[in-house]
């Protein structure tokens, strides 16, 4: 029984907290954010040289064969620091090959994937809210020379820095995920709120792909990417809200009115207490979740619908209370912590928000 | 990261499920002398005490073995492992860790052996959360100290065979917790009155303690004099693995499903409504994260490092857990929720009205939620101090 990491997982994090501090502090993320696809090619080298690219990508297609746990510890970290490079939907795109893609897509498409020399993300709804293979509307109808594709895929994540895309469709024998090149499809920003998360749109026009570059997905498959979707996400809402939290504790033991730090008063410390309180919570649930999908996938559905339905409304909170016990400056564009309430607001529905994860704990748990 | 026991902790495990197989019956089997035999058969076992040295009469047990232990007792709902709660939980590690040589030979086995409870003298009616600050009062008169004063919400007081007592030996010093001496006290000395407490369940369990010239010998001194706050707060501070009461609330969640399941609210079958199964997924969620957060500290622990407050999370956890479960109960089942044992249309016999009127017990008695706060404001995030 060990639930804490291995000596290389805490090295693999300082490393990821060095990269952050020294090539993607919060300057630089600001400086990414103001564009639209917020990718910068010399980072996205630099984390693939460091191997985080092919992390869950096994060696024999060039990456570590490491575990989910180990791709927490780095989204956890560069979500601290607001990272806004894709990798988590790097991540996610080289989990759907290798559940649904066969020996040889995976052999075509993992290697280039794990060096960083392509960039892949991938796109599961096409209802902004509503978590459900009837949320697939977007179809691929059979043509001589493969599947033709007409429509749009709203809110892909990353879709301004994507060569490569996965856009889960209703074929002609079910759901499918449609492998498709950017030069087949039109891109168009999607602007959200927050800008280190850009998001656009993908238009397909009578766009033809190749007979075997629509790979089958089963509904479990689908409930699967969604739910190692999710522990992406609450990996990095760990990360965040940590950060948040460290930075309004640091602040209120700074701010001084009526002759005290404000940290004195209990309504602000109580409220510190409190979010340290969720900010753990959910961290545990996410651990245990992130060790399932490797060592307990049986477990996965119920695990990361308990870490992400805590984590979605307290992370919200946590955005709000930390602009809120900075006071006015908090609310200033130039100060940091409204990026998180920001990130936080993203966080919240992405793979469902906490009423889709409750209600599938409720159901799971016999109700 | 994983979750496997080596197999020396698997044998341990059947160990402890073939015992509970061949000794605990189901309840309504359990005859008149079954609890003495179980405290008998326990106590052979070594599981009594399981983590204390085996000079002392424990078993040296480790961290993760005894981890086992409570979670095997708490699924098999088997009753505790002695009759002196608090004797088991901080009296006897405090002796342990401070008490003299006669006073461990004098106390501990009767402690394991169920022979003696204690109770404990630390709250006084107007030092409760401030606890520091407490005026009991003893003067050391050559070979006995004096104790005169009045102690509160001394829980188990009226059965009580010894009370570990906080007493003030020194007024006259610059950080209040200074003057603390901690004393061991026959709750039949001459002086010592008892006088319970009904609480708002009906049950006298706990009472006020007056001291009158009460004669305490030296001897029954635990620790220095002045180092009473150590001796009973570090003996506090032994915090222990939170998993027995982890399997017992998931084991309360389940009782509450089948209570959703068969009650309607609104006509409509209540496990139906988005609020009482968005409700009962937040218990689940809660009381995971209790799960996997002791999971994470035992993990510290065993590397050897030390907690600081981390275990106050769990606490604030349990407390809001112990008064929501209890409550949305009896709120989801309206006026039939109310009635007690006895009433004619109680819900499973009254159980969740009268648990629904006992959660001061954890949420007050141990320390209150504001006091966890502060502790892990100040203690972990490094907060000005009140
Ligand atoms: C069922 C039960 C069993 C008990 N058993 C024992 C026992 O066996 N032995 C024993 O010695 N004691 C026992 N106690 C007493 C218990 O330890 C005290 O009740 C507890 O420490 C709180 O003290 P108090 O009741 O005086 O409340 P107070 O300290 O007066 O607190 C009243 C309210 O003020 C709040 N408060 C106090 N200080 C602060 C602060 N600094 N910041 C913010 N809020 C604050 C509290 O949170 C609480 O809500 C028991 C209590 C209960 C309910």
């Amino acid at each position: 029984m060990n639930f804490g990491f291995t000596e290389e997982q805490n090295m693999l994090r300082e490393q990821v907290r060095r990269f952050m501090r020294e090539a993607c502090d919060i300057p630089r993320v600001r400086e990414l954010m103001s564009t639209d696809s917020a990718f910068d090619g010399n980072l996205w080298k630099q984390i693939s040289d460091l191997g985080w690219l092919g992390l869950v990508i096994p060696e024999s297609y060039g990456g570590l064969g490491l575990k989910w746990v180990d791709l927490t510890v780095v989204l956890e970290e560069t979500a601290r620091g607001l990272s806004p490079l894709p990798l988590a939907s790097q991540a996610l795109a080289s989990a759907a090959i290798l559940r649904c893609g066969s020996a040889d897509h995976k052999a075509n498409w993992l290697p280039t994937m794990a060096s960083g020399e392509s960039i892949c993300t991938i796109a599961l709804y096409d209802e902004p809210n509503w978590i459900s293979p009837d949320a697939i509307t977007l179809t691929a109808d059979a043509v001589d020379d493969g599947y033709e594709i007409t429509g749009v895929k709203p809110f892909v994540p990353d879709a301004l820095s994507a060569q490569y895309y996965l856009l889960a469709v209703r074929g002609p024998h079910g759901l499918a995920l449609a492998a498709v090149t950017r030069d087949q499809l039109t891109v168009k920003a999607q602007p959200i709120m927050d800008r280190t998360k850009p998001t656009g749109s993908v238009s397909l026009d009578r766009a033809v792909i190749p007979a075997d570059f629509l790979l089958p997905m089963t509904e479990e498959d689908l409930a699967y990417l969604t739910d190692v979707g999710a522990v992406a996400v609450t990996a990095e809402m760990v990360g965040a809200a940590e950060a948040a939290l460290t930075m309004t504790s640091e602040y209120a033991k700074e701010r001084i009115q009526f002759g005290k730090p404000i940290g004195q008063y209990q309504g602000v410390k109580h409220r510190l207490a409190d979010i340290y309180v969720d900010v753990e919570s959910f961290k545990s649930l996410l651990y245990y979740a992130a060790w399932t999908v490797d060592d307990e996938p049986t477990e996965l559905p119920r695990a990361i619908s308990l870490a992400k339905g805590y984590a979605s409304d307290a992370f919200a909170r946590i955005g709000i209370d930390g602009v809120g016990l900075h006071g006015a400056i908090g609310f200033t564009a130039e100060y940091d912590i409204q990026l998180y309430l920001k990130r936080s607001k993203w966080a919240r529905p992405m793979y469902g928000d906490s009423d889709y994860h409750l209600d599938r704990v409720a159901s799971l748990g016999g109700l | 990261m994983d979750f496997e026991y080596t197999a020396e902790e698997n044998a341990f495990r059947n160990e402890v499920r073939d015992f509970l197989k061949q000794n605990l019956p189901p309840k309504p089997e359990r005859g008149k002398g079954f609890v003495t035999s179980w405290l008998e058969k326990v106590r052979e076992k070594g599981w009594v005490g399981f983590s204390w040295p085996t000079d002392y009469g424990g078993s040296d047990g480790g961290l993760i073995e005894q981890a086992i232990l409570r979670e095997e007792m708490a699924l098999a709902k088997a009753p505790p492992l002695g009759t002196s709660f608090m004797g088991l939980a901080w009296v006897g590690p405090g002796i342990i860790q401070y008490g003299t040589d006669a006073q461990k030979k004098k106390f501990i086995p009767d402690i394991l052996d169920s022979k003696v409870t204690w109770c404990t003298g630390y709250s006084e009616p107007n030092h409760g959360s401030d606890l520091a600050s407490i005026q009991c009062k003893a003067v050391k008169e050559g070979d006995h100290y004096l104790v005169n004063g009045q102690k509160i919400w001394t829980s188990g007081a009226p059965w009580a065979d010894w009370i570990i007592l906080l007493v003030r030996t020194d007024f006259d010093v610059d950080v209040k917790h200074k003057g603390i001496t901690c004393l061991l006290v026959p709750m039949n000395a001459p002086g010592v009155e008892v006088k319970p407490i009904e609480n708002m369940a009906g049950d006298r369990h706990f009472a006020e303690v007056f001291f009158t010239d009460v004669k305490v010998p030296v001897e029954n001194r635990l620790g220095e004099e002045g180092q009473g706050w150590m001796v009973t707060v570090s003996a506090l501070a032994n915090e222990r693995s939170s998993i027995g009461e982890v399997t017992q609330m998931f084991d309360k969640l389940d009782t509450l499903k089948d209570l959703v399941r068969k009650t309607k609210k609104q006509g409509k079958p209540a496990s139906e409504d988005p609020k009482v199964r968005r409700t009962l997924a937040m218990f689940e969620a809660k009381i995971a994260a209790m799960k996997y957060n002791g999971l994470r500290y035992l993990t510290k622990q065993i590397k050897g490092e030390r907690l600081t407050s981390e275990t106050s999370v769990n606490k604030l956890h349990r407390a809001s857990l112990e008064i929501e479960m209890d409550d949305f109960a009896v709120e989801l089942t309206g006026q039939a929720g109310l009635q007690l044992a006895g009433g004619d249309d109680a819900v499973d016999g009254g159980s969740w009205a009268k648990a629904s009127l006992g959660w001061p017990n954890v949420v007050i008695g141990g320390g209150t939620p504001n006091i966890q706060r502060n502790i892990i404001a100040e203690r972990i995030l490094g907060q000005p101090k009140d």
